[in-house]
């Protein structure tokens, strides 16, 4: 029974994800836009660039994902689903989960599998580019849990302000740490290993708690 | 048993019971911080490398304990609130937090004051100083949250689990913030650590600390008192407080 | 599902579902208190009261959308914290909002509500023909009308097989054919031992409807 709830809100929100695909580009856009302004506003020397280009490029992935984090909830908040999926007798954790899992298909994904193109345009040092791929892939999953959460909780807002940047962003700070560090690894001819394997037990430990939380935060928006 | 746990959570016990032990706390807290302030600032030896700028950490690292502390104080109300459903617990976490935050930022500026004499600077990114922003901005979290809920009983649940969240990602932040800081630290400067101090430095410090724990113990049950009187304002007890303290 | 049968209590708790001393306190106002109502299968109750009254808040505490400030909501005899999920599972409720996504055609969201309430459907009825939306089943939902859209809504109504209906405000945006349809949607359901509580503004003359007025919010002592 649990599994059902799960599959209808994957489909569901897939569906929609398909229905809204002008949204789709719209984190690929952003990652652009800035791209552009890091060059301008710095140098376009490529021995500069490459130094910076690891925390920078995650860096622009992590507001990519803060910017993305409204649409999670506040849909479904406004036309009432959010309540009916809430007053069904199935755990909410499942769809939660389910509704994470879109939107990180529908932002992280996108923008890991992108990085390569991004990273040339920063001149990334060789060395750097799958473990940017890599690393963005497990902290964008890690992101868009962690950003629930503060999304769930600020749902009453009606997204004015920066309340949940505000929220979010120190939770996201080991995640840009540890991600950057290991492009950086990379790049300084070090075993990526370590700071990945840490990438990989926040991602385990946030799938795991992250949908609960946001469970209950939810609760609690529909409440007030 | 459960009377005795219940009466606990009484507001208005609470507020009785701590009108009569607040002015020895505070007296004793005063007591405390001027000891150590004036043995401190006044009468501890010079450091040997940084003369007499150091003297600040009399007021940086009790801050900096607290405003740590502070969190997990905060923290474990809301747990408490949320989980046993006691209006005195959700009380004593909304009033925790800005003086969490006061003592973060009180750590930051005494970090900051340090800092000018000693490396140059008045602003340094370093582990420590980082975690204590970090640190600053959870705080920042927890209380502009509250402000998103019309009801303050839903305001109090988002804060605690925005609270607990916090707490699961402190350990996870700090040691983040570490790793960092090891990987890019430039080779010169080291933070000078309380461990390699001299005694006749280290007990004035000593004194600092219980001072401010004591002084936030304090402020804390005021806050708390002021925070009951303004929710329970339509009592009948708090009517008759002010009624009968306004005829005397 | 099973057939519901009535565990009791005792003799007197044989009602299906009684609000108990239901309270509800916003901040520091009193919306209501002292709700209690016992109903029965087959009952219809209407929940009365001006805006504000806290008409939709009690509707939401019945469907443990809100939990009660005090009081308890009792479903065969036992407090629906306690059996949530059979709770949940025998009821429906349609509020304000329409509950639909406004980007999917009327019957995609029936499909993806057929699919989440798997469990509780009646066997295949055409849900938007019995509502007379065939025509435009496969319009995105920012398309139709306000009464079209309540329509689509409500069709929930004819596929499920939930014994207790909440209804917020059914009646409205409807013409007045399609009321009396509904009328009747209810009153076949009432037959069928079903229950419903909803709020309405319409004259509904069902016989033996039961009521909670609720008057405007008091301060708490």
């Amino acid at each position: 029974m649990t599994n059902t709830g799960f599959v209808a809100i994957f489909r569901r929100d897939l569906l929609l994800a398909i229905r809204h695909r002008g949204d789709l580009s719209n984190p690929i856009i952003f990652f652009f836009i800035i791209i552009v302004l890091v060059p301008l506003g710095l140098t376009p020397e490529s021995s500069r660039l490459s130094e910076i280009a690891p925390g920078m490029l995650w860096i622009i992935a992590l507001l990519a994902s803060l910017l993305s984090l409204n649409s999670m909830f506040q849909d479904d908040y406004n036309d009432g689903t959010l309540e009916q999926i809430m007053i069904l007798p199935q755990p909410l954790y499942f769809m939660v989960l389910a509704k994470i899992v879109v939107h990180w298909m529908v932002t992280g994904l996108p923008l890991s599998l992108l990085a390569p193109v991004f990273g040339m345009m920063l001149s990334l040092p060789e060395p750097g580019y799958l473990p940017l791929m890599l690393s963005l892939l497990m902290g964008t999953a890690t992101l868009s849990l962690l950003g629930a959460i503060g999304s769930a909780l600020t749902l009453p807002l009606d997204k004015e302000g920066l309340l949940l940047p505000l929220i979010v962003m120190p939770f996201y700070m080991p995640i840009l740490i540890f991600g950057s560090g290991t492009v950086q690894f990379a790049i300084d001819g070090l075993s990526i290993l370590s700071p990945l394997a840490v990438m990989g037990s926040l991602l385990a430990l946030f799938l795991f708690v992250a949908p609960y939380i946001a469970a209950g935060a939810l609760r609690l928006s529909v409440e007030g | 048993m459960w009377q005795w746990f219940h009466k606990l959570g009484s507001p208005r016990w609470f507020y009785q019971t701590s009108g009569k032990w607040l002015p020895w706390l505070s007296f004793l807290a005063l007591v405390f911080i001027s000891l150590g302030l004036v043995w401190g600032l006044g009468f501890a030896p010079q450091d040997a490398k940084q003369g007499n700028s150091f003297r600040i950490i009399y007021i940086h690292v009790p801050s900096s304990f607290l405003a740590l502390v502070g969190y997990y104080i905060m923290a474990i109300a809301g747990a408490i609130s949320i989980i046993w459903k006691i209006k005195l617990a959700d009380m004593v976490m909304v009033s925790a937090a800005p003086i969490g935050a006061s003592f973060t930022f009180i750590a930051l500026l005494t970090g900051a004051i340090w800092g000018k004499p000693t490396w140059g600077t008045y602003w340094i990114w370093d582990a420590r100083i980082t975690s204590m922003l970090i640190l600053l901005f959870l705080y920042f979290g927890v209380i502009v949250l509250q402000k998103a809920y019309s009801r303050q009983g839903l305001a109090s649940r988002a804060a605690a689990y925005l609270a607990l969240v916090g707490t699961v990602n402190i350990p996870i932040i700090y040691k983040s913030v570490d790793w960092w800081y090891t990987l890019h630290q430039p080779a010169t400067i080291k933070f000078t650590e309380a461990p390699s101090m001299h005694p006749d430095m280290f007990q004035p410090l000593l004194l600092m600390i219980v001072g401010f724990y004591l002084f936030y113990a304090a402020v804390l049950i005021f806050k708390i008192r002021v925070e009951i009187l303004h929710r329970e304002r339509r009592t009948s007890w708090v009517q008759d407080y002010f009624f009968s303290k306004k005829n005397k | 599902m099973s057939d519901t049968e009535k565990s009791s209590a005792s003799p007197l708790d044989s009602s299906i579902l009684i609000l108990k001393d239901l309270a509800f306190q916003r901040n520091e106002e009193l919306l209501f208190s002292s709700i209690n109502m016992a109903i029965e299968s087959g009952e219809i109750l209407q929940i009365q009261g001006p805006n504000g009254s806290g008409k939709t808040t009690l509707l939401r505490m019945i469907s443990m959308t809100l939990s009660p400030t005090s009081g308890e909501i009792l479903w065969q005899g036992k407090n629906v914290n306690n059996v949530r999920e059979q709770y949940l599972g025998s009821l429906l409720y349609l509020g304000h909002q329409s509950g639909l996504k406004k980007s999917l055609s009327a019957d995609e969201n029936l499909l993806w509500w057929r699919k989440l309430n798997k469990d509780n459907l009646l066997p295949s009825s055409d849900a938007l023909e019995c509502v007379g939306l065939t025509r435009v089943k496969d319009v995105p939902c920012y398309h139709l009308s306000a009464g079209q859209l309540r329509r689509a809504s409500l069709a929930r109504l004819y596929i499920t097989r939930a014994k207790l209906w909440i209804l917020d405000e059914p009646f409205s945006a409807i013409d007045k054919q399609f009321a009396n349809e509904l009328k009747t949607l209810l009153e076949n359901h009432l037959d069928n031992g079903g229950i419903v509580i909803l709020t309405t503004h319409q004259d509904l003359e069902i016989k033996d409807m039961k009521y909670i007025s609720l008057a405007s919010p008091h301060k708490s002592r």
